[in-house]
């Protein structure tokens, strides 16, 4: 067993002071994927720092219609919020998709944000991975990868990013709030991931030590409507194959707004920018939406054994943006 | 209960008699027990599939607290080399023995420490270095090193001129199919006390039969069966992987040996997959021919499975084929392809479950061919005799099965053409299946004592893994002795309880069940003096018929509807309906979650699992529960199962297993819906989503749907 220092914090200035002071300390948040990594030695921290009773928990209305959702806000309570259910019915939906009711319960939003890969070399010491170890190598490429990557890989890594909650956070601008000792900062979502490159390891743009404290999301116009949907090996209690969380808003027949963003695709939530752009100002036709799946996927560069994965995406995201459509006429 | 009601204990519902204590935690499972001077193990395994092991590094694990030492193949205890298993001989036990690694996730050493954790501590702090070797997984059925499968269980078919017959056919199908190494995950992991006094060997063991295990124990440390006592009192399910003498017990017995204290080991979740056996990858090539009339002339069916050269192993494909179907010619070749893999081990329905996977998909195949209802072209080519002994059958309630099953199910409404129902994106498919599975009787030996308060104490080797044997045994002592059950207590899980088959092969409980009924019928001849207790001790070797002159199975028949989404390539199966003849019902409650548990069995082995190895090194690459799928209960939906009135005449009290026919037939049926669905075959299991996935056109398939939420697809979601 390997020892390690326990605190929890009282006061957000407490908590940072106490990472600032030990260079291998990490924040606890509900401890349901760190305290897996430790037990399998690819965290190896001298302390951790409780943060679940620092009071940034809760879901509260910003002035313009957005939310601001606590860091240490379990998934449970984010996704059961009657103000995320209304105005963002994708993020509940991706939330409540995400592992198992009790893992719920113990998660935390900034927890969530930060889980690390579930690339079955990552966690396997004997094999060589560049996201553990840099420079070690990745055993995925030539390996199992059936779950890995489509877009935006490296020579480096090819591992996805594993969280539902941040795909639905992309689809919706979402804002990363911290606080560190020189003071507070955001970060929105699509610069919160780093770009893979060559050091796999440097996942986000989060200064050193730094807390996160909120995520925010901006107001939407009441006529956008959103859904997610999660594709995986079993109906539930897995992670996503691929997913899409998707918005849309359509008056007088033509789309004035779209959102896409899919999941289990890269090493982070894939904003889908030039596929909205096919869409947006366009009326949804079957054509359309087909076209804007295929634009969509049209950087992929699968794996040996992972092509299912583009047209399971261009699938899915006609499927969930033709259910949008339909709803709209209907609704 | 009225207190002299001495009849009728069998066929009955009653809960298990040890339920409430295992609701309750206070149930003790080997890992539980408290001892007194306890030390732990804990495993370092290869992680390499073929090399050696040039030095082990305990430099600074011996350091670490706790510790009491390290055993390696250098100072580890001499075992008997010729020490084997049901099958013979069986180089997989001897464990430290010499440097070889002959598969990823052998024990290379053990770290022995007074906690578990300090334990665990310096195992990871132990250095092992092994020269890796090339290694060979290329499973194959056409592999340079395939044989014939040992005939242990009886000769190959060949009747009739296959060739002959299938030139002469209207219809041929030939396929090949495909079914993946699985494990058993059984909920409890493997675990193990062991210590010594004196010359006696003492163990609390997760197995599936403490006095097979005392055997092993016994011949591994060349030291009489007597010596060594085995208790396995409460086990947390074994699916067969836990039939033989597991990896945990030998190397408890090692190392308490060696540190004299009691050493426990309770492996991890991840070394339960890497270390402990599994159901080898199969290959399997169907050939069927028929007349255009529907009636079959050919059933050819080759099988290919892979096994570790270390043991014997037979994964009986091809049995269902010598039984299912009447045709002039059948033929079966088993073949065994030797590669670097964990030693497979029997998993729920061995051989059966694939096998009928591959027959049982080729003969719906047929069907579809022919045009004809797969129902019917079944119920077509039932024999009168079993096809390739000749011989009658003792019970064959097949034919009732499948049609108590197609009413119940609806079948006759089925339009068989595929593709032919939707529901807004969805592709609505139904299939069926039927299975046999072998069943009969081992010697066993049953004690009871009429004991002078008045009541019965019946001993007997038996285990119970969750099943509900000590239960259903308990029904079957009182009919027995004609007395109320409660005043019948049972010992079972016990090696020193005298030789017996072990929960396994569908004979546990008719074996146990035919040594019991024999005592307690000398037993009531000898009750004389109730002033005293009497002992009838009956050993069934000697009573048992091994060649009856008729064939003993039992039979069902299997449903299954699915739902797909094209876009997606998720199924997911909406009914699953079994109808099964398995002698008569001891216990119904008991017997419906036994079969239930067999088809959710079937469901996971159809959809989801699968062991993946890292083609570079062979090791598992998804050994934990986040990686191998299993069903999970969003997955799991209405599931029926019922029994038609059956009685199997070779049992003196009508008895046949059923702990593995529930898993056999399902992942047919639910391949066979999946086509019915979608007009495409699955031959290769698990029946992936990657696998189904279809192009599919925006607007043509996302009509109607503004539900699309509701859909069964996307519950759970
Ligand atoms: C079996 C299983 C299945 C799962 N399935 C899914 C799934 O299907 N979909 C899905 O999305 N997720 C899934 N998860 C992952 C789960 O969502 C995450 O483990 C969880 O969200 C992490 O939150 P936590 O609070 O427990 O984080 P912790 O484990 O406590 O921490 C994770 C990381 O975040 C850091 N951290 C925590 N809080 C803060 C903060 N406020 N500021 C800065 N750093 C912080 C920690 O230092 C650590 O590095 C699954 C997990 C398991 C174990
Ligand atoms: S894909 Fe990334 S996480 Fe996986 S082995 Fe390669 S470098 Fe490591």
């Amino acid at each position: 067993m390997r020892e390690f220092a326990y605190q929890r914090a009282a006061r957000v200035h407490d908590a940072l002071l106490a990472v600032a002071g030990d260079r291998n300390a990490r924040y606890l948040g509900g401890g349901t994927n760190l305290v897996d990594l430790m037990k399998c030695g690819v965290e190896r921290p001298t302390r951790l720092v409780d943060v679940r009773r620092l009071p940034l928990d809760g879901v509260h209305v910003a002035p313009g219609g957005g939310l601001v959702i606590g860091a240490t806000t379990t998934n449970s309570d984010a996704a059961a919020h009657p103000e995320v259910r209304r105005r963002f019915p994708a993020l509940s939906q991706a939330l409540l998709a995400g592992a198992s009711g009790q893992l719920r319960n113990m998660a935390t939003v900034g927890g969530n944000l930060l889980q690390r890969t579930r690339c079955g070399y990552f966690a396997d010491l004997s094999r060589p991975c560049n996201k553990r170890l840099p420079g070690s190598g990745c055993a995925a490429i030539a390996g199992v990868h059936h779950n890995h990557a489509v877009l935006g890989h490296s020579a480096h890594c090819v591992a996805t990013h594993p969280s539902d909650m941040a795909v639905a956070l992309a689809a919706f601008d979402a804002v990363v709030r911290y606080q560190s000792l020189d003071g507070g900062g955001e970060i929105p979502l699509s610069r919160f991931y780093l770009p893979v490159g060559d050091r796999p390891d440097l996942e986000t743009a989060l200064p050193p030590g730094a807390l996160i404290t909120a995520v925010a999301l901006p107001g939407v116009p009441g006529s956008l409507r959103s859904r997610y949907r999660k594709v995986r090996e079993r109906a539930s209690y897995a992670f996503a194959t691929v997913s899409v969380a998707a918005a849309l808003d359509v008056r007088d027949g033509v789309v004035r707004d779209v959102r896409i963003a899919m999941g289990g695709v890269a090493s982070r939530p894939w904003r889908a920018g030039s596929a909205e752009a096919v869409l947006r100002g366009a009326r949804p036709t079957p054509d359309r939406l087909r076209a804007c799946a295929e634009e969509a996927l049209s950087g992929a560069e699968p794996l040996p054994d992972n092509g299912y994965k583009v047209l399971l995406a261009k699938n899915l995201i006609a499927a969930v943006l033709g259910e949008l459509a339909a709803a709209e006429e209907v609704g | 209960m009225s207190p002299d009601r001495t009849v009728g204990a069998v066929g009955a519902s009653r809960p298990r008699i040890e339920g409430g204590l295992k609701v309750t935690g206070a149930a003790r499972y080997t890992a539980d027990v408290p001892m007194p001077g306890l030390v732990h193990g804990q495993l370092v395994t290869a992680t390499t599939s073929r090399g050696r092991v040039r030095d082990v590094d305990a430099s600074t694990a011996l350091g670490m607290p706790g510790v009491l030492g390290v055993l390696d193949h250098r100072n580890a205890p001499r075992l008997n080399p010729k020490a084997g298993n049901y099958f013979g001989p069986d180089g997989s036990l001897l464990l430290l023995q010499d440097e070889v690694v002959p598969y990823a996730g052998w024990p290379v050493a053990l770290v022995v420490a007074e906690t578990p954790e300090q334990a665990r501590a310096a195992a990871a702090a132990l250095r092992v270095t092994c020269d890796a070797e090339p290694h060979d997984l290329d499973f194959d059925m056409d592999h340079p090193a395939a044989r014939p499968a040992s005939t242990a269980f009886g000769p190959e078919a060949d009747t009739g001129d296959l060739e002959a017959e299938l030139a002469a056919c209207a219809v041929v199908v030939e396929e090949r199919y495909r079914t993946p190494e699985e494990s058993h995950c059984a909920m409890e992991p493997h675990a193990s006390t062991a210590w010594w006094e004196g010359d006696h060997l003492h163990a609390l063991d997760a197995n599936q039969g403490a006095f097979s295990v005392s055997e092993v124990l016994a011949a591994l440390w060349s030291i009489d069966r007597e010596r060594v006592h085995v208790r396995s009192e409460h086990v947390g399910g074994g699916f067969g992987g836990k039939g033989v003498c597991g990896p945990q017990m030998i190397l408890a017995s090692m190392a308490s040996k060696r540190f004299g204290r009691p050493v426990r080991i309770a492996m991890t979740r991840a070394q339960v997959f890497e270390t402990t056996s599994s159901r080898p990858r199969t290959e399997q090539l169907v050939t069927i021919g028929a007349d255009a009339d529907g009636r079959l002339r050919a059933v050819g069916h080759r099988a290919a499975y892979a096994l570790s050269p270390l043991a014997e192993y037979i994964e009986a494909c091809t049995e269902q084929a010598k039984v299912l179907y009447a045709a002039p010619a059948i033929r079966t070749r088993l073949t065994a392809v030797p590669l670097d893999v964990l030693p497979p081990a029997s998993m729920r329905g061995p051989g059966a479950t694939p096998g009928s996977f591959a027959l049982e998909s080729a003969i719906d195949e047929v069907a579809e061919r022919l045009d004809v209802d797969p129902v019917r072209l079944r119920l077509r080519n039932q024999p009168s005799v079993a096809p390739v002994s000749g011989l009658p059958f003792s019970t064959r309630r097949l034919v009732s099965c499948v049609q108590e099953g197609a009413r119940r199910f609806g079948w006759a409404a089925r339009d068989r053409r595929p593709r032919s129902r939707r529901e807004g994106p969805l592709l609505i498919g139904t299939g069926m299946a039927t299975a046999s599975f072998s069943a009969g009787v081992f010697p066993s030996t049953a004690s009871i004592t009429a004991e002078v308060d008045g009541t019965f104490t019946v001993s007997v080797g038996a285990s119970d893994i969750g099943t509900g044997a000590r239960t259903a045994l308990t029904a079957v002592a009182a009919d027995a002795l004609g007395v109320d059950a409660g005043r019948v207590r049972l010992r079972i899980g016990d090696s020193d309880l005298g030789m017996a088959w072990g929960a396994g092969g569908s004979r546990g409980t008719t074996s146990w069940s035919f040594a019991i009924t024999e005592a307690a019928k000398e037993l009531r001849g000898r009750l004389g003096d109730p002033a005293r207790p009497v002992t009838a001790t009956v050993d069934t070797s000697a009573l048992i018929d091994f060649q009856p002159g008729r064939e003993r199975q039992t039979f069902s028949a299997v449903f299954a509807e699915v739902a797909v989404d094209p876009a997606t390539g998720e199924v997911r199966v909406r009914r699953l309906l079994g109808v099964f003849a398995v002698g008569r019902v001891i216990n119904p409650l008991l017997a419906r979650g036994q079969v239930v548990g067999g088809m959710v069995m079937g469901l996971s082995m159809a959809l989801h699992e699968e062991s993946v190895r890292d083609p570079r090194t062979g090791r598992l690459a998804n050994g934990d529960f986040a990686g191998y799928h299993i069903a999970a209960h969003a997955d799991v939906p209405d599931v029926e199962a019922d029994f038609v009135p059956d009685y199997e005449p070779l049992d003196p009290s009508g008895f046949n297993g059923l702990g593995e026919i529930g898993t056999a037939g399902t992942a047919a049926a639910i391949a066979n819906a999946v086509w019915h669905a979608t007009g495409t075959r699955q031959r290769t299991l698990p029946i992936r989503l990657d696998r189904v996935l279809e192009p599919v056109a925006a607007g043509k398939d996302t009509e109607g749907a503004t539900e699309g939420a509701d859909h069964a697809v996307t519950r759970g979601a």
